[in-house]
C-alpha cells in the first residue's frame, strides 16, 4: 500500500519532470514560429490583410488575433497552407486570388508629386519630386498601393510579364 | 558478335514505350529531292534554348547564299546565314510555327543567279584541329542541333566533360518520319565523317551511331561508309523500333543502360548525344565550307502527291515544300509539323520551315484516328507503364487538376518529355499531354512567384530598416524642445478642414 502510493507518486514525480522539460525544449519560439508563417505568405506587402505588410501578418496569426482567410493575393492555397501550420480547420470562405500584376506610370501624364513612391512597401519606385517616376518592373509585387495615392491617376495595373496566363486545357 | 563495328548487338527490350503503325516507308520510295532554291524564304531570328541572334544586314542589301545575316547576341547562341542568294525584303515579325507570337525573322528574295559565299575555308583534314579550335568553328557556322530542339552545337560540346563519349542519334522512331534514315541511305559518309570531327572536337574515346531494327538499307550504308572510313573509334548500335527510342534520354537508356540523372544533362554522365543530321551539317561546314543552309524534310501523308524526302533551304514556306512533293491530294485535312505524336498543327502552308522542322504530314480525314470522347480515368496504369521517364501520369493528372504545384514538383513534372505515349495507351483518352504541357507552366508559374517573394520581402525589410534608421537620424522631437509645445503641434491637423 505505502510502496504502492510510494510508487506511483515517484513516476509522477519523473513524468512530471519530462513533460516540463520537453514542454520547455519544445516551445516554439516567437521568432520561428514568425518565420514559418511568413514564408508562406505572398511577399506582396499589399496591407490587404489589415496589417501594415507580411510579416506584421505573421505575427498577428501567430498571436491568434487574425484569421487565416486575410490574404487575397495567396488566395486559397496559401489560406490552407496557413491553416495546415497552425493545425485550424481552415476559414469557411476562402480568399480569391486577383491576377497578378504589376504597377505602370504612365511617364508623360506624371505630376512627379512623390507621393507613389512615400507608399511602395518595397522601394520599386523611383524618381524625386518635379521628375517623372517609374516602377522597377522586376520589383513591383502589384500591391496596389500606389493606385489610390495618385493624384492625376497616371498609375495602372498591368499583367504579370513571365506568367503565362493562357488557361489550362479542360 | 563476329563484325567488329556493331556493338551491343542485342537490343535491350525496353519496359516503356508503345508500338504505334509507322508508315515510314511512304516517303521512301523515291532518293532524297534537292530543291532548287525558293523564289523566297523566311527565316527565323530565334532559335531553340532561349537563342537569338541580331541581323547584320539591312533590307535591299544583296546577299550570297551562305552569307552570315545575323549574329549571336550572346555567347553560345548560334549565327544565321543566308540560305539562299538574293536581296534583303525585309526584317520584321512573321508568324512561325509553334509561337503562339510573330517572332523577328529576316525575309530574303532569291536573285536571277545562285551566287555562293566563300568566307568559310574548306578544311579535308578537320578532325586533326584542336578541340577547341574545331568548337569555335562550329559555333562560327551556326549549327544548331537538328533533332528538334535546336540547342546549339558549340554549347552542347562545350558542356563536354573528360573522356565522353559521343552518341549520333540516328533512331528516328515518330511514325512516317524518315529524313534520318534517307540522310544515312544516302549520305552515311558524311554522317561518319561528322562524326569523327564532333568526336576530335570532345577527345571522344567511342562514337556510337544509333540506328533502329528497321533500317537496314540505312545499316548497309553506315556499314559500308565505317569501312572506307576505318576508324576503330566509331561502332553502330541497333536499337528497338519502339516509340520513343529516339528520345535523347531514352538512347543513352538503351545504347548504354545507364539513364541520366534526373533534371541533369547527358554530359553530366559523360555522353553528348547529337543528331545524325547535325553531324552531317557539321561535314558539309569543315569539308564544302557551307554553313547550315538546309536540311532534309520528310513530306508526307495521305494528303501528299507524291510523299518524299526534300533537301530543302531553311525558311522555305510549307506550301512550297508541298509542291515539290507533287502538290496536295485527294482530301488533305490536317496539317502538321513534326511528327504525328509530338507534331505542332499548323493552321496554314504559308508558314516557314526552321532547322528544326524534320516533317510535314498532310493527313486525310481519319488518317491519324480520330480523337474520341474523354471518358474518367479507370486507373488501370497502362500509362505508367508507357511513360518512357518513370513518371505516373495518371498522378500528374490530378496534381495539374487542383493546380497542386508543390505535388507536381514531387512527381517530377519537368522530366516529363511531352512524348505523348500515355496520351496513346490510354485506354480512356484522356489528354494527358496538353495537361502535362500547361502542369508545367503551373509550376514554372510558381516557382518564379516563389523567387519574386523572396526578392519582395528582402526588399521590404531592407526599406523598413531604412525608416527607423530615418527616424533616429532626425528624432520627431528635439530634446530641447518645449514638451507641451509639441504636443500641441501634434494634435493640430495640418491643413485646416474644409466644409463639405
Amino acid at each position: 500500500m505505502v510502496l504502492g502510493a510510494g510508487l506511483l507518486t515517484a513516476l509522477a514525480m519523473v513524468i512530471g519532470i519530462l513533460l516540463a522539460r520537453a514542454s520547455a525544449a519544445l516551445q516554439v519560439d516567437d521568432e520561428s514560429g514568425i518565420e514559418r508563417i511568413n514564408a508562406l505568405l505572398p511577399q506582396t506587402q499589399c496591407g490587404q490583410c489589415g496589417y501594415p505588410g507580411c510579416r506584421p501578418y505573421a505575427e498577428a496569426l501567430l498571436q491568434g488575433t487574425a484569421g487565416t482567410d486575410q490574404c487575397p493575393p495567396g488566395g486559397e492555397s496559401t489560406a490552407r497552407a496557413l491553416a495546415r501550420l497552425l493545425g485550424s480547420r481552415g476559414p469557411q470562405r476562402m480568399p480569391v486570388a486577383p491576377a497578378a500584376g504589376i504597377a505602370v506610370i504612365d511617364e508623360p501624364a506624371c505630376i512627379g508629386c512623390a507621393r507613389c513612391i512615400e507608399v511602395c512597401p518595397v522601394d520599386a519606385i523611383i524618381g524625386a519630386a518635379q521628375f517623372s517616376h517609374t516602377v522597377i518592373a522586376a520589383d513591383c509585387t502589384g500591391c496596389e498601393l500606389c493606385i489610390p495615392v495618385c493624384p492625376v491617376d497616371c498609375i495602372r495595373l498591368d499583367p504579370l510579364p513571365g506568367h503565362s496566363t493562357q488557361p489550362a486545357p479542360a | 558478335m563476329s563484325d567488329p563495328v556493331v556493338w551491343n548487338a542485342q537490343p535491350r527490350r525496353p519496359a516503356w514505350g508503345v508500338r504505334t503503325p509507322r508508315r515510314k516507308t511512304l516517303a521512301t520510295q523515291a532518293p532524297i529531292l534537292r530543291a532548287p532554291p525558293p523564289a523566297r524564304v523566311t527565316i527565323p531570328l530565334v532559335g531553340g534554348a532561349g537563342t537569338s541572334a541580331q541581323p547584320v544586314v539591312v533590307p535591299g542589301q544583296s546577299l550570297h547564299c551562305g552569307q552570315p545575316v545575323a549574329t549571336p547576341t550572346a555567347a553560345g547562341h548560334p549565327c544565321i546565314h543566308a540560305s539562299i542568294a538574293g536581296r534583303v525584303k525585309d526584317i520584321g515579325l512573321y508568324p512561325v510555327a509553334g509561337s503562339a507570337q510573330p517572332v523577328p525573322c529576316i525575309v530574303i528574295e532569291r536573285s536571277e543567279r545562285e551566287t555562293f559565299w566563300d568566307g568559310y575555308p574548306v578544311q579535308p583534314e578537320a578532325s586533326s584541329l584542336p578541340a577547341a579550335e574545331i568548337r569555335r568553328q562550329i559555333a562560327a557556322a551556326g549549327i544548331v542541333g537538328l533533332g528538334g530542339a535546336l540547342f546549339p552545337t558549340a554549347a552542347k560540346l562545350d558542356s563536354a566533360g573528360q573522356a565522353p563519349l559521343l552518341l549520333l542519334n540516328g533512331a528516328e522512331c515518330e511514325a512516317y518520319i524518315s529524313c534520318d534514315d534517307m540522310l544515312l541511305r544516302e549520305h552515311a559518309e558524311r554522317v561518319v565523317a561528322g562524326g569523327r570531327i564532333l568526336s576530335a572536337a570532345i577527345g571522344a574515346e567511342l562514337c556510337v551511331i544509333a540506328i533502329k531494327t528497321d533500317m537496314p538499307e540505312a545499316r548497309r550504308a553506315l556499314l559500308d561508309a565505317m569501312e572506307a572510313a576505318a576508324d576503330p573509334r566509331m561502332v553502330i548500335s541497333t536499337v528497338t523500333a519502339k516509340y520513343p527510342a529516339g528520345g535523347e534520354r531514352q538512347l543513352i537508356e538503351l545504347v548504354f543502360g545507364r539513364e541520366v540523372p534526373a533534371g541533369g544533362r547527358p554530359a553530366d554522365i559523360g555522353i553528348i548525344c547529337q543528331n545524325v543530321g547535325t553531324a552531317a551539317a557539321v561535314a558539309d561546314f569543315f569539308l564544302d565550307g557551307r554553313p547550315l543552309i538546309s536540311r532534309i524534310v520528310t513530306v508526307t501523308g495521305g494528303g501528299i502527291a507524291t510523299p518524299c524526302n526534300i533537301e530543302a533551304r531553311i525558311g522555305t514556306s510549307v506550301a512550297d515544300l508541298v509542291q515539290l512533293a507533287g502538290g496536295y491530294a485527294g482530301a488533305p485535312e490536317r496539317l502538321i509539323m513534326g511528327g504525328p505524336m509530338m507534331g505542332i498543327a499548323l493552321a496554314d502552308d504559308e508558314l516557314p520551315i526552321s532547322a528544326a522542322t524534320n516533317c510535314v504530314i498532310a493527313a486525310t480525314a481519319g488518317e491519324l484516328g480520330e480523337a474520341p470522347a474523354e471518358l474518367p480515368c479507370i486507373r488501370c496504369g497502362l500509362c505508367v507503364e508507357a511513360c518512357p521517364a518513370a513518371l505516373m501520369p495518371q498522378e500528374l493528372l490530378t496534381a495539374v487538376r487542383d493546380e497542386n504545384t508543390a505535388r507536381l514538383e514531387s512527381l517530377g513534372i519537368s522530366e516529363c518529355i511531352e512524348c505523348g505515349a500515355c496520351d496513346y495507351s490510354c485506354p480512356s483518352h484522356i489528354p494527358l499531354t496538353a495537361q502535362f504541357h500547361a502542369g508545367k507552366r503551373l509550376l514554372a508559374n510558381a516557382q518564379l512567384s516563389r523567387r519574386q517573394a523572396s526578392i519582395a520581402r528582402a526588399r521590404f525589410e531592407a526599406r523598413n530598416r531604412r525608416l527607423a534608421d530615418e527616424n533616429r537620424a532626425q528624432p520627431e522631437n528635439p530634446p530641447d524642445a518645449d514638451a507641451l509645445q509639441t504636443l500641441l503641434a501634434r494634435t493640430r491637423p495640418r491643413t485646416p478642414e474644409r466644409p463639405d
